[in-house]
């Protein structure tokens, strides 16, 4: 990821497909893996921490979203309610057979998993803003259900509490115990997902993104294939719904609404369709950039206006600063930010030379 | 593309630079309020007045040295109305030494409750929130600290009664609500009071954004012919009732609205007090610029050689603001009293809170008694009316059906 290499000339196709490149791409990803597991969370206070978690959950997210929007070339605006419906899974699982965390977030899944392929199911006869719309619908069609089914809401007000997960004796309650939970499914999920784009079920994923009749020529089952990608991709915005529920300790379906769905679409287009980087950095930017602006603001807008105006100027300036730069960012390079990170790399690849 | 990106990593290394440069609130001397608001989200017509009356109070209290020598300073966020800024917030007031938090939001009161518990820090949802969260011993830390969705629905009842010459003996009443959990939230309550009083209920729901509602305002007034019409609406939905119901021709004067259809900027956004005329509005803070802490506050802003702020004229949502910053004031001021040395914890404040008794800051805020097991603190209410271009007061603090809303209190204990 972060580290140069020259000379790189690969002769076999098991070369080419490796998940490391080159032997020092290990050491790359153990010192990573050290900073994440150990320096990040005995440096920081907790406010960040809770930060990061936030970031950890909307890159699994993204991950599922990229999975089949970057990589199958399938639109979904019906993320958000993929979500709340694993949500809703394990908060009734939890509240009626009091099963464990594994098993909620299992069955949160494969619950999010099924109902993605149903509302999936109109992208074999259309495509593209079409299917946008489709989706849509599936998304207000499970917020209404949600909504008015009481025996999914649990009551009027359609929220569930849940109790922390528990590991053994431990009780995964406090923000740096709910890192170390979230960290390792982004893991689990990063490394899903690369394994995933190097299998035959990746690659058939690209090829009907690329062209779905010469796929289909190809051999590839279309039906199969777009409906998998749906599947599994909505098994990851399940798991996200379940993870999201456990960290706040409730599942309410307003934490679901429509926003969140396009909120995710925007993560991957920032950090770049179809691939694993682009989604981590397309999560991250996306939640922290508001954060980052609000300190900046508070900072220094207190030296040029009084604090009545800064009350009111902070937000809407945020919003406006905010969606500035996401256009400065796509301008810039319309690849996301994944192309970007790469291209600073050739950059230094020859740095200090030039050629 | 070079220039772009050595432009491009300047840039962060600045923004990487402001951030380290953010020197955090000394917590020593100044007691600290989390106030998260929502000033560029969904529901921005209430924050943008709101918010200022809170900052408006604690600089008055501040003006005057503090409350037991302690300043205080109130953090505020704006989230939008999103959950996953708010709880960004909430973390963020916690770092810096928050000892009571003002949430704004259903959903986020609802996302915050386990962690506040978890924490021992005091929340409030004045006006929105679970009612059930009224059972103090059950969310020791949240505080509804003005009357619930329950309560409301028990007290439009009530003055439905009243005003249909004391009894609703085979009347008929619309319940014309919001299709979300808040929205829905009063029915239960309503719906036994039905039983109760032998009314006919029939409940009309406005989908989300709630800008569309003349079929259901026509069936009200035209098939269903209601006798009395009660409306528990947010956002810009409530100026859209308005707007229908005169449209149609229904009398404004037969309508009551919840807590949050009863503000000038809903009225104005109806078509302005001439068209609402005779629409009742009920209130959880005093309405109108005449109470004392009022003056003070021109007073104080008049010292300094500024005018008044703007926002002073929306009275409904500027008082509601006085009143939850004063709410908050006052818990820190009971916390102060117990232990002055200036050192409270969350656990101080919500002791605090439930030490607040008949506080009425000269009749802006109900004499509230809020006490360890009730968090509500009586559930009372003001009913105004707009009559010649503004609100005018119709009935006094009152509270309806309270053994009833207990009854639901109790009942969603079980749960």
């Amino acid at each position: 990821m972060i580290h140069r290499e020259c000379g790189v000339l690969k002769t076999t196709y098991e070369a080419d497909m490796a998940l490391y490149p080159l032997p020092i791409a290990k050491y790359t990803v153990a010192a990573l893996a050290i900073v994440f597991f150990v320096v990040i969370p005995l440096m920081l206070h907790e406010y960040f921490l809770s930060i990061a978690n936030l970031v950890w959950i909307s890159v699994i997210g993204a991950l599922g979203l990229n999975i089949l929007v970057g990589y199958t070339g399938q639109v979904s605006i019906g993320h958000g309610a993929f979500m709340s419906v694993g949500a809703y899974t394990a908060a009734n699982f939890v509240t009626r057979l009091d099963s464990p965390w594994p098993v909620n977030l299992l069955a949160g899944g494969l619950m999010a998993a099924l109902v993605g392929a149903i509302v999936g199911i109109p992208s074999l006869r259309i495509k593209g803003l079409y299917l946008a719309i489709a989706t849509l619908a599936g998304q207000l069609i499970i917020e209404w259900t949600i909504n008015h089914v009481t025996f999914i809401s649990g009551g009027v007000q359609a929220s569930i509490e849940v109790p922390r997960p528990r590991l053994g004796p431990y009780v995964v309650a406090s923000q740096h115990a709910m890192y170390y939970f979230l960290l390792s499914f982004v893991v689990l999920a990063i490394v899903g997902t690369m394994n995933l784009m190097r299998s035959r079920v990746g690659r058939a994923f690209i090829a009907i993104r690329d062209q779905d009749i010469a796929a289909e020529i190809i051999g590839i089952n279309i039906f199969r294939y777009k409906l998998l990608a749906f599947a599994i991709s909505s098994f990851y915005a399940g798991v996200t719904g379940v993870l999201y529920t456990y960290y706040l300790g409730i599942a309410n379906y307003e934490q679901f609404q429509i926003g969140v769905s396009i909120d995710y679409l925007a993560m991957i287009i920032i950090g770049g369709l179809g691939s694993v980087l682009g989604s981590i950095f397309g999560a991250a930017f996306v939640t922290l950039l508001p954060i980052v602006i609000r300190y900046a603001m508070e900072a220094f807008s207190g030296v040029l206006f009084s604090q009545a105006t800064v009350h009111n100027l902070i937000p809407a300036l945020r919003l406006t600063l905010f969606g500035a730069l996401i256009i400065v960012f796509l301008v810039l390079e319309p690849e996301g930010l994944n192309r970007l990170w790469r291209n600073i790399r050739s950059y230094f690849r020859v740095w200090p030379f030039a050629y | 593309m070079r220039k772009y990106l050595t432009a491009l990593i300047a840039a962060l290394v600045a923004m990487a630079g402001l951030v380290g440069s953010v020197v955090p609130a000394s917590a020593n001397h100044e007691i600290v309020i989390g106030l998260q608001c929502d000033r560029t989200g969904a529901t921005q017509i209430v924050g943008t007045v709101l918010c200022p009356g809170f900052h408006d109070y604690i600089a008055l209290v501040n003006s005057k040295g503090g409350v037991e020598g302690h300043k205080i300073k109130a953090l505020e966020i704006d989230h939008e109305y999103k959950v996953p800024p708010g709880v960004e917030a909430y973390e963020r007031h916690k770092k810096e030494g928050a000892v009571t938090m003002a949430i704004y939001g259903t959903p986020h009161i609802y996302a915050l409750a386990a962690k506040l518990t978890e924490d021992r820090l005091p929340g409030t949802s004045p006006g929105f929130g679970s009612a059930a969260a009224a059972d103090g011993t059950r969310y020791p830390y949240i505080f509804p600290i003005a009357a619930t969705y329950w309560s409301q629905g028990a007290a439009a009842v009530d003055f439905a009664k009243k005003q249909l010459g004391g009894s609703l003996k085979g009347k008929k009443i619309a319940f014309l609500f919001y299709d979300n959990p808040a929205g829905r939230e009063p029915i239960e309550v309503i719906e036994d009071l039905a039983a109760k009083e032998e009314f006919q209920l029939k409940t009309f729901a406005v989908p989300p954004p709630g800008v569309e509602m003349g079929a259901q305002v026509l069936d009200i007034a035209q098939r269903f012919r209601a006798d009395y019409v009660i409306a528990h609406l947010f956002g810009g939905a409530p100026g859209v009732s308005i707007k229908e119901f005169k449209r149609v021709g229904y009398p404004l004067r037969k309508v009551v609205s919840f807590v949050w259809g009863a503000a000038e900027a809903n009225i104005e956004a109806g078509g302005g007090f001439g068209v609402a005329e005779g629409y009742y509005a009920m209130q959880f803070a005093g309405v109108g610029k005449d109470y004392p802490v009022l003056n003070e506050i021109r007073e104080m802003y008049k010292k300094q050689g500024k005018p008044a702020p703007k926002e002073m004229d929306s009275t409904v949502f500027y008082n509601r603001g006085v009143l939850i910053g004063a709410l908050h004031v006052e818990a820190i001021r009971n916390a102060l009293k117990a232990k002055p040395d200036g050192k409270i914890t969350g656990e101080d404040t919500k002791k605090g809170f439930e030490k607040i008794n008949n506080f009425t800051l000269g009749g802006l805020v109900p004499p509230l008694k809020i006490t360890a097991t009730d968090h509500e603190g009586g559930g009372l209410v003001q009913i105004w009316q707009v009559k010649d271009g503004k609100f005018v007061k119709v009935t006094d603090w009152y509270a309806a059906y309270q053994d009833v809303v207990a009854k639901h209190i109790k009942e969603s204990g079980k749960k």
